[in-house]
């Protein structure tokens, strides 16, 4: 129960200090202090500066606005796609499922990445990069719930509705949603640190958010130099502000899976 | 027993102290050992140092030196050049090499079915040379109009024997003896090798070249300071500061490089791009205007760790030979940028830009994803050009879709990408002849679009088919001029070309030109 408190404390104070990024960061995102690349952590500069001069504090702050708010924004959008195809029955859906989550998303992504305009501003992109991984993400989610959705076809209380004469949107509504909905939040759980990897790990290949936005996938791309990382510890602040995310939203998890 | 144990033990020390052994590492196999059908970087390292040519232009000094061919002629008006090979010349495998060895590989390099990219560099348009062989030590190779530089083509052409062996005899300082793709390959002595040094001892003086397949750059850098690896041939900027800082000495720089970075406006009759945009791209003087807004310094600075120089134009100031000294980088200067966008009609209002229609002044910027140089740089341009009222948005695309917008369906505004180049102006041709395929602002015009475009292609044309230097310089540096003039393309830096080497490699001259830490291998020594 502690963990579980500390847990949502946690959460609340970087969905709080996400959405008051604005207000809360010292200095803008983009802005260059070209007299002071690579400056150590200080009064000036919180965690120091990167390659660029720019405040490495403030943009953590933005990068946690962007990728905690869009990443359970994604996983929202993978999991209402998911219960729209599961509208379908039978094998349409096995197949589709199959041809979802065999697809090789991630250079799909790549080829859908390269098609969008150019001239797209950058808080656009963001969106567009998020919104592309919620939409190539159905399958899991649909897999899942459509075993469960099977599951209540057969079950008892199913069969007398149905006799019954009740309309099929009102046991959808009203019978069968309270069952779906654990099903769904957990998937929705399971899929938004997902997403917020998979977008560190496109921010690794240069494909993820672009300049000059932060996101915790481009900032994380500094952990590439391990002597960086030996001079400036505080460049690890966004992989360990992740690994807190993951733990946090794990604790919910495992407090869902218990119950 | 145990005196066996320490004879051997003796035997094999002893053995290897006398077997020299340079060790270094490529990113990936070699696609070919074929020194006509070069194409990938590696390949090409194994070729430099593998294979025989005619001449050898000395980087160090840009002379052009006799190699397999003992002495040769221009003759002809600049037309033919006639080669005379050095007596009792032979292969790694012992087998003679004679005039007939070079028709056979000059005439496959020429051959449309063999589509050999060494072929490319002896062709003029579709015209091809007459290979005439006068001896076994005689060869004479005729073009039907001068060619410049006829000699320095045999440079890049690999003589190679008869045969299709997976390991082909060479005539270079070594041979390829054992390949281990994905792991290693062992380059070994040619012992038939023709060089000596003026003591009389043959060269190449280290035994054995063993290059290691190592994707991983970090793992490449941890083996070096390990000491693993004698050399790095070209190391990035921060990898050199690494060197330089846990191995002081170690890190080797030849100053700026061959290379430029630029970026270029998409000036092609693309439907994408809206009427008023092509109207920017094409004013010279907003050309002139982003340009003057760009801090090359910062560039340098910030992204190259100092490692680079600011570009003055098209050819490189490491580039002695054909440089135009009249030219200087850029300084940047915000408010000679905000005059002269001014002038062409351009308002700032708010910190935002308009034309003198009202359109907000804003272009996508498209560079390669992954290449971390050019998005920081993009970052840096985006910056300077917010300064004057400009908003920029950066593109990263991964290579193939990046080329088929640029090459291809020009569905791009602007473009930031670099060039490898050589030092002789023949390698601009595809750039800056209207009609090149890689003629960045517009690939394969039918007709130059305006008079300088026309002015250019006649100067490149000049200097390719004058063999006088006089002439050619002449006319290189007057396209210099107008490139700086005009500036269809933006020149930023020339980044510094870094190496990282070992004290134990003797005889080391670092050059500009490539293969800039191997070109003299033979006469590296280990000690």
């Amino acid at each position: 129960m502690i963990w579980r408190r500390m847990a949502l404390i946690f959460l609340v104070l970087v969905g709080l200090s996400a959405v008051l990024a604005p207000k809360v960061a010292p200095y803008s995102y983009s802005e260059q202090f070209r007299d002071s690349p690579n400056a150590p952590p200080g009064g000036k500069f919180l965690l120091g500066t990167d390659d660029m001069g720019r405040d490495r504090f403030s943009r953590l702050l933005y990068a946690t606005a962007v990728s905690v708010t869009l990443a359970p924004a994604a996983a929202a959008l993978s999991v209402l796609l998911a219960l729209v195809v599961c509208a379908f029955h039978g094998r349409v859906l096995s197949g589709l499922t199959t041809i979802g989550m065999s697809i090789p998303w991630m250079f799909l992504f790549i080829i859908l990445r390269a098609e969008l305009p150019l001239n797209t501003a950058p808080e656009v992109s963001v969106v567009l990069t998020f919104a592309l991984m919620g939409v190539a993400g159905w399958a899991g989610p649909a897999r899942v719930l459509s075993g469960s959705i099977r599951e209540m076809m057969e079950a008892g209380w199913m069969l007398h509705a149905r006799s019954a004469g009740i309309a099929r949107w009102r046991i959808a509504a009203v019978y069968a949603w309270p069952h779906l909905r654990s099903v769904a939040a957990a998937q929705f759980r399971a899929l938004a640190p997902a997403y917020v990897l998979a977008e560190a790990s496109l921010g690794l290949l240069g494909l993820g958010v672009a300049e000059p936005v932060p996101s915790w996938g481009n900032l994380l791309r500094d952990l590439q130099h391990p002597d960086m990382v030996r001079e400036n510890p505080a460049l690890l602040a966004p992989l360990v502000l992740l690994m807190l995310c993951l733990l946090a939203l794990e604790a919910f998890s495992v407090r869902e899976s218990v119950q | 027993m145990k005196a066996i144990a320490c004879l051997v033990l003796f035997a094999s020390l002893s053995g290897a102290a006398s077997q020299q052994e340079l060790r270094f590492a490529l990113h990936s196999d070699p696609k070919t050992f074929d020194p006509l059908h070069v194409e990938d970087a590696a390949s090409e390292a194994v070729r430099y140092v593998t294979a025989g040519v005619l001449v050898r232009v000395n980087r160090a000094t840009d002379q052009v030196l006799p190699e397999l061919a003992e002495s040769w002629k221009i003759i002809e008006g600049g037309r033919a050049v006639a080669f005379h090979l050095r007596a009792g010349l032979k292969f790694s495998d012992g087998t003679p090499l004679t005039s007939a060895d070079v028709a056979r590989t000059v005439e496959r390099a020429l051959d449309p079915k063999e589509n050999s990219p060494a072929g490319d560099s002896l062709r003029t348009g579709q015209a091809v040379p007459e290979v005439k062989v006068a001896g076994p030590l005689d060869i004479t190779i005729r073009y039907a109009a001068p060619k410049p530089g006829i000699d320095r083509l045999f440079d890049g052409i690999g003589i190679g024997p008869t045969g299709n062996a997976k390991l082909p005899a060479t005539a270079g300082p070594y041979f390829v003896a054992e390949f281990h793709p994905g792991t290693f390959l062992l380059l070994k002595r040619n012992p038939n090798y023709w060089k000596h040094d003026p003591a009389g001892h043959q060269l190449p003086y280290i035994d054995a070249i063993r290059i290691d397949i190592q994707q991983n750059r970090d793992i490449e850098l941890t083996r070096f300071l390990r000491g693993e690896l004698h050399l790095i041939p070209k190391i990035d900027p921060d990898s050199f500061d690494r060197v330089a800082k846990e191995k002081p000495g170690w890190g080797k720089s030849a100053g700026a490089s061959l290379d430029s970075e630029f970026l270029w406006f998409n000036l092609a009759p693309a439907k994408s791009i809206p009427e008023w945009k092509k109207k920017w791209f094409q004013s010279t003087a907003f050309r002139h205007a982003v340009s003057q807004a760009i801090h090359r310094e910062d560039i340098v600075a910030l992204d190259y760790k100092g490692h680079a120089h600011p570009a003055a134009g098209p050819i490189s100031t490491a580039n002695k030979s054909w440089f135009n000294p009249e030219l200087k980088p850029l300084a940047a200067n915000p408010a000679r940028a905000a005059k002269l966008l001014a002038g062409d009609g351009f308002q700032l209002r708010d910190g935002v830009l308009r034309d003198r229609d009202g359109h907000v002044v804003e272009f996508s910027l498209i560079t390669n994803a992954g290449h971390r140089p050019r998005e920081k740089a993009a970052a840096l341009i985006q910056n300077d050009l917010k300064k004057v009222g400009i908003q920029v948005n950066i593109v990263t695309l991964d290579m193939g879709s990046l080329l088929e917008r640029i090459r291809k369906s020009l569905d791009y505004e602007a473009a930031l990408l670099g060039l490898n180049l050589e030092a002789d102006p023949m390698e601009l041709m595809n750039i800056w002849l209207s009609s090149g395929p890689e003629h960045s602002w517009w690939p394969s015009e039918k007709t130059p679009a305006t008079p300088w475009e026309a002015r250019i292609d006649a100067l490149m044309m000049e200097q390719a088919s004058s063999t006088s230097m006089a002439v050619r310089k002449k006319a290189v540096a007057e396209f210099q001029r107008i490139a700086v003039a005009e500036e269809p393309m933006i020149f930023l830096v020339n980044p510094d070309f870094l190496a990282a080497v070992s004290p134990v490699v003797k005889g080391l001259q670092l050059s500009v030109a490539p293969p800039q830490v191997l070109w003299n291998v033979e006469w590296l020594k280990l000690e």
